[in-house]
């Protein structure tokens, strides 16, 4: 077939990724006066000694980095909110609602802000848990993506990594279906290359996280 | 936009705040190139607009450098104006893997011609020549006559069919900043798909489009 499906991969590196997360705002608590910052994506501060203040996390770490702040970590990263949603997810089928970029902020600061985060080891080992769940649950859902023929997925709840990773399959897996279920309703035309798929008989669609 | 998850959280007021500034149009300008199939049209405003800034920053960072401000300060602004280049270099580079993968195809679709900004068009003119020569150097002459167009398999072809072509009904993972409703894929008589704000989608490109063109959806 002249539209063999070429291999795109996932569309963002992890750098990628990264490079989005820290975008995301954090509260961070200076030691040091500065003026306000004007910069092209917004305007920041003024940083005054122990009055905190929002900034996207790079400039966070920035700060940290050169020893003029400390972050405070989100109130999802606290044990409590983290043990909750680990129990929730455990429970559910459905994914839990965690913030876009989870994985991407943890991993920066637990790279770069260790002495900041309260229960540091905790905290670590449950996110590690969350995200086992949760790829779990991925894998679960995408053998539901095998069994029925599928034309649209709702991916509710799930973050820029997990999206990111199982976007290959499932963006191919979906294709694959939505070729057959067109050629399955042309029969005489099979030598048409680039014909227009058929939309109707395409079975039910599918939720991710309702099964 | 990129914050996601539930609400509740107080950081996506403050993006929807923020959703308006050049670098976030900037920013989702570059995700959806990353992430359509096809090439999307050049926002030349918006380019020329964060051409003008980063000049500005330029600017603004040699005068620090010049007047002695302190260096923490310089180095943050100048880290402010990295991440606003790279922004910019890697949405343009990204259209530039894509007019090179496509060429042939762009440059006989007015429609994907029209796309392009300027300084792509004679771009691409360079890279369907180049491309042209390189094949017919290598291989196109030394077969027999038939078999020598660069678009076509063989003279007996109807149609271009050697021309790759970017997959329209590839899928695409997406999302909508607001409640967009019922939203009915193709023409078909499939049960509409409920789009609501902030939940991720796997669908059809090709059935959504409209949506990345108005701005109603991001790719992701």
């Amino acid at each position: 077939m002249a539209c063999a499906s070429e291999p795109h991969g996932s569309a963002f590196s992890a750098a990628e990724l990264e490079f989005l997360a820290e975008d995301e705002m954090i509260e961070i608590v200076p030691n040091l006066s500065m003026k306000a910052l004007n910069f092209i994506s917004g305007d920041f501060g003024p940083f005054r000694p122990q009055i905190a203040t929002q900034v996207p996390l790079w400039l966070a770490v920035a700060l940290k980095k050169r020893g003029k702040c400390t972050i405070r970590a989100p109130e999802w990263m606290s044990v409590d909110k983290l043990a909750q949603v680990l129990e929730a997810e455990r429970d559910s089928e459905k994914f839990q609602p965690l913030p876009f970029h989870y994985v991407e902020i943890s991993r920066l600061l637990f790279d770069h802000a260790r002495d900041d985060i309260p229960d540091i080891y905790m905290v670590r080992s449950l996110i590690e848990d969350i995200k086992d769940v949760r790829f779990h649950k991925i894998g679960t859902g995408l053998e539901i993506i095998s069994k029925e023929r599928t034309y649209a997925l709702r991916l509710k709840n799930l973050s820029a990594m997990e999206a990111n990773i199982v976007r290959p399959f499932v963006t191919s897996a979906l294709e694959t279906f939505y070729k057959l279920s067109s050629s399955e309703m042309i029969q005489e035309s099979n030598h048409v290359p680039n014909r227009q798929p058929q939309a109707t008989n395409r079975g039910p669609r599918r939720q991710l996280k309702d099964r | 936009m990129d914050s996601g998850g539930g609400e509740g959280y107080a950081v996506d007021d403050y993006e929807s705040l923020m959703s308006t500034t050049d670098v976030e149009l900037l920013k989702t300008a570059w995700r959806n190139e990353k992430a359509a199939p096809e090439i999307l049209k050049f926002d030349s405003n918006l380019v020329q607009r964060s051409r003008q800034l980063i000049q500005f920053m330029e600017e603004t960072v040699d005068e620090f450098n010049k007047n002695g401000v302190d260096p923490l300060t310089v180095s943050l602004y100048q880290m402010d104006l990295d991440r606003t280049m790279f922004l910019l270099r890697s949405y343009l580079r990204t259209r530039l893997q894509k007019i090179e993968k496509y060429v042939f195809h762009i440059r006989k679709t007015a429609e994907l011609w029209n796309r392009l900004s300027l300084k792509e068009q004679q771009f691409a003119e360079g890279c369907a020549i180049d491309l042209k020569d390189h094949l017919e150097q290598s291989v196109l002459s030394k077969l027999p006559e038939q078999y020598q167009s660069h678009l076509r398999q063989s003279a007996a072809s109807e149609d271009d069919d050697m021309v790759p072509e970017p997959q329209l009904d590839a899928y695409v993972v997406c999302r909508s900043k607001r409640y967009l409703g019922a939203f009915q894929l193709d023409d078909g008589g499939e049960e509409p798909v409920n789009i609501e704000a902030d939940d991720l989608y796997a669908l059809p490109y090709k059935s959504i489009k409209p949506l990345v063109e108005s701005g109603q959806i991001d790719l992701v």
